[in-house]
């Protein structure tokens, strides 16, 4: 058993550590949601997208264990997370492209639906044990044991940080991110260049959806790694948020996502090293920071810089 | 094409922005969760035609039924006095915030499911919305688990009834001091209610009768269910040299998955937890619903009632009475351990070991009890409690 005590080094650990594993649900929901809002739409679903992918990838990643043995059946779980994902992201895709319907709206019915959904399909998984994703551990090269835990990477930060420099790369550089970024910015204008709006901007919220759907394997298969149905604690909407802090680009999303991941951790790590006074404030971080965040940026007087065109407009 | 939507002064840009705040805000109230309900599992039927041998009983979850801690504890109860009481029929709800969503699952509990008795098991639940049913239906006895009833100032059909598990967490807290060679040991808590600081002192006193400079860092994370903050409360812990962890939240199973990853001792609570820790699991203060139900389920059926004063309004009890039970040693115990905290059991059970006797001060050097003075365990001053005794760190404010 562990005897070394960390003493304050366990703050700027332990926050580094919660950086690590809680920073990914907010990366790959806001990345997904970075896409979806590219197109011009708004997916406040992510919330209950990332439930419902928690609970497929727990579900198929017990079920499966069985079958296909404990190692392969968590990345079967992932992928059922997404396609999952990418089910309700049809539905979003849908409904909020039809005639006078409000995207806002479908977003907030689709998070009670997705949680609804987890919710009903996930009894059954509350309390078994599926197995968990594999972590990276990168923290060898030092004897202390905190430290070797803090650094357990998971593959899915891993994919996170990969898809950032991809996707301002597609969508600086690439015929298809121009699609995207017209058909957000100036639907009249990429309809004149001959682009679908109705399939970019599904593909667009399909996919972002997709993402979203592994952050929440991410929660179930790694950290805090069990499926309850409080898991995602509203860590979906502040990811949403989260995207307009980061003023729409991915390398700003994975900023935002680790501040947010630390934030998580703030509470926690000072208490443990006798700072007992305020917790409920430094719990309340995260909130208080999308907070503070939605107060700076939603100037009435200003539009935002970076903002696509069309998000809010009428299609 | 874009005035359509200014009739109300607003550009549906404001009106996204002004929503993405809202539900920002909502999130700190729970909004998120507030959705997240799932519907009833029992009521199926109305029971417009009980029959008069028939009892509808109806229990109120604050969480889902198989969270391995207080609402599987629960559930587990309520199944047992079904099976064990012929006559009565269960109705139950789960996932009920302790918000006017309970006092709306009472109501139709009551209206259309015919229940006569009600057991809203979480702590929250009582004030106000237990009381306010109370008094709207005086012909239903509520009974809550939580130690706030008052003789005089609340309703008659409302009773109180809780187990004294600190016993438990006592003779858990004898065995973690004998098995942490530090001393240090952590507590991960919601919410610093006299029940949860009841639970994080009578462990630490339980720790120190064995080894008198053990300490136990307490972390609070704010909510009864908070699986992110509880990982990060464990190992924010497990980095600061913490040996045994335990916890008072609604479902242990994080914090004890956690735990057991990192390779730190582990005591449950609620419900037996072993089967999530093989390795570090060394005991753990249950609760043992199943015996109290059965028998409230029996009154009930013999026709008793609180109004009546035939069920006691207040029922307390501790080790000896059933009311809670310690897990099985796991494997890691060591035989030493295992006999000094029979030996703490069987203390408690005869009476002759007192968990809060003096001299007893506060973590703050107040004193609580001057050296000849003694609290038993049905003292009614504990069930206030409002302080961390000495060898706790951390703070209740």
């Amino acid at each position: 058993m562990a005897t070394e005590a960390l003493g304050w080094w366990g703050v700027p650990l332990g926050i580094l550590a919660g950086t690590l594993r809680g920073s990914v649900p907010f990366l790959l929901v806001s990345l997904g949601e970075c896409l979806t809002e590219k197109s011009g739409k708004i997916n406040l679903g992510l919330e209950g997208t990332l439930l419902f992918g928690a609970m497929s990838a727990y579900a198929i990643s017990y079920l499966s264990s069985g079958i296909v043995g404990p190692t392969l059946a968590p990345w079967l779980g992932v992928l059922a997370a997404g396609v999952a994902g990418m089910v309700l992201g049809s539905i979003h895709g849908w409904l909020s492209q039809q005639p006078r319907v409000n995207d806002v709206a479908v977003g907030i019915a689709m998070i009670i639906f997705g949680g609804g959904l987890a919710n009903f399909f996930g009894k059954p998984f509350i309390q078994p044990q599926a197995p968990h994703l594999p972590t990276l551990p990168i923290g060898g090269w030092s004897d202390l044991a905190p430290v070797q835990s803090a650094l357990q990477i998971s593959p899915l930060f891993l994919l996170g940080v990969a898809i950032v420099p991809l996707m301002s790369w597609f969508f600086k550089s690439t015929r298809w991110g121009l699609y995207v970024r017209a058909v957000g910015d100036s639907p009249d204008a990429a309809l004149a260049m001959g682009i679908s709006i109705f399939w970019v901007r599904m593909a667009s919220i399909v996919a972002g959806s997709f993402l979203a759907g592994i952050g929440g394997a991410s929660l179930s298969l790694f950290y805090p790694g069990v499926w309850t149905e409080r898991i995602s604690s509203g860590q979906g909407l502040m990811a949403v948020a989260l995207v307009i802090f980061a003023r729409w680009r991915p390398w700003q999303c994975l900023w935002a996502s680790l501040l947010f991941g630390g934030a998580q951790a703030l509470g926690p790590a000072f208490q443990s090293v006798g700072i007992d006074s305020y917790y409920y404030l430094f719990n309340a971080a995260p909130y208080i920071l999308t907070l503070v965040i939605m107060i700076i940026t939603c100037s009435p007087k200003r539009t935002l810089a970076g903002a696509p065109g069309a998000l809010g407009q009428d299609s | 094409m874009s005035d359509r939507n200014r009739a109300f002064g607003f550009s549906r840009r404001q009106v996204v922005r002004g929503l993405l705040a809202s539900s920002a805000f909502g999130l700190t109230a729970k909004f998120g969760t507030g959705c997240a309900q799932s519907p009833s599992t029992g009521g199926d039927a109305a029971a417009d035609g009980a029959a008069p041998e028939e009892l509808v009983v109806g229990f109120i979850y604050v969480g889902p039924k198989d969270d391995y801690g207080y609402n599987q504890a629960h559930a587990e109860g309520a199944a047992a006095m079904v099976a064990n009481v012929p006559g009565i029929r269960l109705v139950e709800e789960a996932n009920v915030p302790e918000t006017t969503a309970v006092a709306e699952t009472m109501r139709s509990m009551i209206e259309i499911d015919g229940a006569k008795v009600l057991f809203p098991t979480s702590f929250g639940y009582f004030d106000p919305h237990i009381l306010n049913m109370a008094k709207e239906f005086p012909d239903v006895q509520f009974l809550h688990a939580g130690g706030l009833y008052q003789e005089g100032v609340h309703p008659n059909n409302v009773g109180s009834y809780f187990g004294y598990i600190d016993e438990a967490q006592y003779v858990a807290g004898v065995v973690a001091g004998r098995m942490s060679k530090s001393g240090k040991l952590g507590f991960v808590a919601a919410k610093p209610i006299p029940q949860v600081l009841r639970n994080v002192n009578s462990f630490t006193l339980g720790a120190r009768s064995v080894n008198p400079a053990a300490t136990t860092q307490v972390i609070f994370t704010g909510e009864w269910a908070e699986p992110v903050k509880e990982a990060e409360a464990t190992n924010s812990m497990a980095d600061q040299g913490i040996e045994v962890i335990t916890c008072h939240v609604d479902s242990p199973k994080v914090v004890i998955e956690t735990a057991e990853k990192r390779g730190v001792y582990t005591s449950g609570y609620h419900a037996d937890q072993s089967s999530l820790a093989p390795k570090g699991y060394l005991t753990g203060a249950e609760w043992d619903w199943s015996s109290i139900y059965t028998k409230l389920g029996q009154d009930f059926m013999a026709g008793k009632t609180l109004m009546a004063g035939d069920i006691p309004h207040i029922l307390r009890g501790g080790l000896a009475d059933n009311f809670c039970k310690l897990s099985p040693y796991g494997p890691a115990v060591t035989d030493e351990a295992k006999a000094d905290g029979d030996a703490a059991a069987a203390g408690i059970k005869s009476g002759d070991l007192v968990i809060y006797k003096g001299p007893l001060k506060t973590n703050t050097g107040d004193e609580v009890l001057p050296a000849d003075k003694e609290m038993k365990t049905n003292n009614v001053e504990l069930e206030k409690m409002d302080y961390f005794v000495e060898g706790v760190i951390g703070s209740v404010s």
